[in-house]
């Protein structure tokens, strides 16, 4: 599914929160329907690194392209380049006053400007492709997590968008429910969405990932394909990691 | 000053009495309410079912009508009607006092329900009685409580204070409008006058702050008590 | 009833047409003076730094100053530097700045209280700062607020009755002409009485199914 086409090029990030340096300068290029997996330890910037890709958080210095259109300095271009990088994030961030159809269709009407019946159609089809048929008219608070979470994919999906950001999308969810938002991640990455996610799930980033990044300290300091990571001289420090993980 | 004129300089010294009145009404309005405020809300919440019923109608009628009607009502209507000639300024601190009192006994309710069951349990299991334990244990934390939203009712007060114009109070509108009819510079006037109002206001309101600041408890009502 | 000393039949249509003036001030005045609250909040949280400090003035300015001054202000005052209402206009306008004022603060507290998460996650998905805060935010806020509101509401039913210290000849008014007439005060004044105990319990009512009907599962109480 993987081309050689690059969609997202990220080049030499810098943020800073007053005296702590949360990105270093960190560059990577993203192909179209590749799935790379952010992993390392809390405090590192990966959530940051994802926040300043659709600059929900803006960086202090470098560049963020997508489809060779510069996403950084973009201005009020901005929401049209927002519409392209989906987000999901930790706590699903769900509108809480909208049903699970509102939720997903609020965008495709507000922003896309799609007419009720074609939002609706939309959504619908959304909510199906997620397992989520049921619960349409069903308000977040009625939702358990990984139904939330299901939903906020979805929502994101909606907007037809280029790549997909996860941001530890399983992190505040039980076991139980943390298998069936993964399922759904692993069909889109199938399917050929391209998605960067950060996540402690190990099993499922090896599983799914065309190349890990370990980042520590706000730099990316080991990357390759997961096959690599118990042999390749390339990941002794993820595989230090990783042990003390599993103590 | 010089934007002011001599006329409304040298008619200011007939302001101050305004003053006066008004924060004289405001305060024997708060201690009215007060006095009847807190026996209210313990009826109101431990009291026989008539009783109950009897606080409910009070509240209900003195927080349905408005002020200036309950004015009108009492100066020109009941007051008369019993044969009770008072001044102007004792019927509109009566009035307010009847009103804010109203509302403060629902201020009390309100703290004396938020108090965890447990306390009146533990209270009893020491051997108090009901109301000792209401009187040593419920009512302290309870009106600890209340403060803040018994404070509210100064700013309350003091702008519903201007209504008793309404009535002849001299307070501080009608003084401003009986040198309005003199000097015909309403625009100045009432502009100084909104000014006083709004600076008695904030620093009543300053010093109200002070006192919740001084009688709060360390880890006191940030969660609820167990 | 032989004790009264008027004629029932004057007192009616007098008061009718009170009435009328005191729904007429009301149903003005309470749209406006929502949308002044939404306007001011929305200036005051999302503005700048100098129409937040100017939003804040207004709140302070008009929750710190007695109604009846404002009125006042407006109908006697405006006047001398050349601007001219009449007492009805200049009632709706004060209470529109004054409720504007009250409320705002409801509102603000109902935006306040909305997770940062809901802008980010509309941002997200591209929509513009006004569209997020138009689509998502005051959504949820305004649920929020709505206990606050409400109770806005029935204090702007019994102010209307100080439209009448400016000439507006609204129920009070009407009532308190009729009984310097004919003094009778007690009677009519428990008349108006029940008229504002039965206005502000049917609003009350209303209000109370009306935050039924657009309550949502889990969401509003925190």
């Amino acid at each position: 599914m993987m081309t050689d086409e690059i969609i997202l090029r990220v080049e030499d990030i810098h943020k800073r929160y007053g005296e702590n340096e949360v990105l270093k300068g960190v560059s990577f290029d993203v192909q179209r329907g590749e799935t790379k997996v952010f992993i390392g330890p809390s405090g590192t910037g990966k959530s940051t690194l994802l926040r300043c890709i659709n600059q929900l958080t803006v960086p202090d210095s470098g560049y963020i392209w997508l489809n060779g259109e510069e996403v950084t300095h973009a201005g009020p271009r901005i929401n049209q380049y927002r519409q392209k990088i989906g987000m999901v994030f930790q706590n699903f961030n769900l509108f809480d006053h909208l049903t699970a159809l509102g939720n997903v269709e609020i965008a495709l009407l507000r922003v896309k400007k799609m007419n009720r019946q074609e939002a609706r159609k939309k959504a619908l089809m959304e909510l199906e492709q997620v397992g989520l048929s049921d619960k349409v008219n069903s308000y977040p608070a009625e939702l358990s997590g990984g139904q939330a979470q299901r939903l906020s994919i979805a929502r994101a999906l909606a907007m037809d968008p280029e790549v997909i950001l996860f941001d530890e999308p399983t992190s505040s969810l039980d076991p139980e429910l943390t298998r069936e938002v993964l399922e759904v991640m692993r069909r889109l990455a199938r399917n050929g969405m391209t998605m960067l996610i950060v996540t402690h799930e190990m099993g499922f980033a090896l599983s799914v990932a065309n190349e890990i990044l370990f980042m520590e300290h706000g730099l990316i300091v080991e990357k390759g394909p997961p096959s690599e990571i118990p042999t390749s001289q390339n990941f002794t420090r993820t595989r230090q990691f990783l042990g003390s993980f599993q103590d | 000053m010089s934007i002011l004129s001599q006329a409304v300089i040298d008619s200011l010294p007939y302001l101050f009495p305004g003053i006066v009145t008004t924060l004289g009404l405001v305060l024997i309005a708060l201690g009215i309410g007060l006095v009847m405020g807190i026996p209210m809300a313990l009826i109101h919440v431990y009291g026989s079912r008539p009783l109950q019923y009897i606080i409910k109608t009070y509240v209900w009628i003195f927080r349905g009508l408005p002020i200036l009607v309950l004015l009108f009502l009492f100066y020109f209507g009941i007051f008369p009607l019993l044969g009770l000639y008072i001044s102007a300024f004792w019927i509109a601190a009566v009035v307010l006092g009847f009103r804010t009192a109203a509302y403060q006994s629902e201020i009390f309710r309100g703290a004396i329900i938020s108090i965890h069951d447990g306390q009146m349990l533990a209270a009893r299991s020491l051997g108090m009685s009901r109301s000792q334990a209401i009187l040593h244990v419920i009512l302290p934390q309870a009106l600890r409580n209340a403060l803040p939203g018994w404070t509210n009712e100064y700013p309350i007060l003091l702008t519903d204070s201007s209504v008793c114009y309404a009535i002849g109070v001299a307070e501080l509108l009608t003084r401003g409008n009986q040198i309005v009819a003199r000097i015909h510079e309403p625009m100045t006037i009432f502009i100084l006058i909104a000014a006083i109002f709004i600076i008695l206001n904030y620093s009543g309101q300053w010093i109200f702050a002070r006192i919740e600041r001084r009688y709060r408890i360390p880890g006191y009502g940030e969660g609820d008590s167990r | 009833m032989t004790m009264l000393n008027f004629d029932f039949e004057l007192l009616l249509p007098v008061l009718y047409q009170g009435a009328l003036v005191t729904f007429g001030l009301i149903l003005v005045s309470a749209p406006f003076g929502f949308l002044n609250g939404i306007l001011i909040a929305v200036g005051r949280v999302y503005g700048n730094r100098f129409i937040s400090t100017l939003c804040h003035g207004y709140v302070l300015f008009f929750k710190g100053c007695p109604l009846l001054l404002l009125l006042f202000i407006i109908y006697f005052g405006l006047p001398s530097i050349g601007i001219t209402f009449t007492a009805f206009t200049s009632a709706v306008i004060g209470f529109i700045l004054c409720n504007g004022a009250y409320n705002s603060e409801y509102l603000r507290g109902g935006i306040q209280s909305i997770p940062s998460g809901q802008m980010t996650a509309a941002l997200s998905l591209g929509m513009s700062r006004n569209q997020a805060i138009r689509n998502v935010i005051l959504p949820q806020a305004l649920r929020r607020s709505l206990p606050g509101l409400s109770n806005e509401f029935i204090y702007l039913i019994k102010y209307s009755s100080l439209a009448y210290m400016i000439t507006v000849v609204e129920i009070t008014g009407a009532g308190k002409t009729f009984a310097t007439k004919y003094f009778a005060f007690f009677e009519i004044f428990i008349l108006i009485g029940l008229f504002y105990l039965g206005l502000v319990t049917i609003a009350g009512y209303v209000i109370g199914r009306v935050e039924k009907r657009i309550a949502i599962p889990g969401f509003g109480r925190k």
